[in-house]
């Protein structure tokens, strides 16, 4: 096991465990909007962290191109996905829970 | 838009669509050339037909290019967002502040316009709604994001991106 393969393993550990901390997120929130909030944080933080390690353990090499394509992408579909959920649900009368200000 | 114009879109589609195919391809026999080069002309030709060219791009589309460093910016304040997102998940008695507010927009062209919605869907904590000729409705998990956002520097950044001279 060289340093490369240990940091790819901790970046990919990392992101998975991200990815179970949006989830109790999604779990705990009230209503759909902070419910939408908490997916984010699997969408931006999960999969840079394990993308990244993936990258780092491939080297440079045609495969790992291919992965910072599917991140770049990946970091473009997602908040327009987001974007329409909270759209249709605010014209569908789904009322935001607000705080007291 | 002239045609001098559209023929120039047509010719950088193709460029652009190429080397995409070749860098996920990664074979390069005759007959995989062929078909890439047979599927390139479909597309710019149902690109073409859909109306999708007289988009209002400047003629080699490079125009990405101006918001990478932006784009290095945006990482960072992501990391920042999801480290406070990820704080209040786990913190027991789950301390949001949910807020709706609308945002002024500063930028002059569309595509600047939907960088900067998506910038803020990007960021934890924080989604555009409701996108408007001049405004963008947010609604915010907590207070402290929202006055983040209020103070225009995400904003600023963007609009100082959108004028940076051509690459």
């Amino acid at each position: 096991m060289s340093n490369i393969d240990i940091i790819s393993g901790a970046l990919i550990v990392a992101g998975s465990l991200s990815i179970v901390v949006g989830l109790l997120g999604v779990y705990r929130m009230p209503d759909f909007f902070t419910r939408l909030h908490a997916a984010s944080v699997i969408d931006t933080l999960g999969t840079i962290l394990i993308l990244s390690g993936l990258i780092l353990y491939q080297g440079f090499n045609l495969v790992s191109v291919k992965l910072l394509l599917i991140l770049i992408f990946i970091l473009i579909t997602t908040p327009t996905a987001a974007h329409a959920l909270a759209k249709s649900a605010l014209h569908g009368k789904i009322k935001p829970i607000l705080g007291d200000d | 838009m002239s045609k001098y114009d559209i023929f120039f879109h047509k010719i950088s589609l193709i460029i652009s669509l190429a080397l995409l195919w070749i860098m996920l391809s990664g074979h390069y026999t005759p007959l995989l050339l062929l078909l890439g080069l047979l599927s390139v002309i479909i597309v710019t030709i149902i690109s073409s037909r859909m109306g999708l060219i007289t988009f209002d791009q400047p003629i080699l589309q490079l125009y990405f290019i101006r918001f990478i460093p932006y784009g290095i910016w945006l990482i960072g304040q992501i990391m920042k967002s999801n480290i406070d997102v990820c704080k209040r998940i786990l913190n027991p008695n789950l301390p949001i502040n949910p807020c709706l507010i609308t945002l002024h927009l500063s930028q002059a062209s569309t595509f600047a316009k939907v960088v900067y919605a998506n910038s803020i869907t990007l960021t934890p904590g924080t989604i555009s709604i409701d996108l408007e000729d001049s405004s963008v409705e947010v609604h915010s998990l907590s207070a402290t994001g929202a006055e983040g956002l209020k103070t225009g520097n995400m904003d600023k950044k963007i609009t100082h991106a959108e004028a940076a001279p051509y690459v």
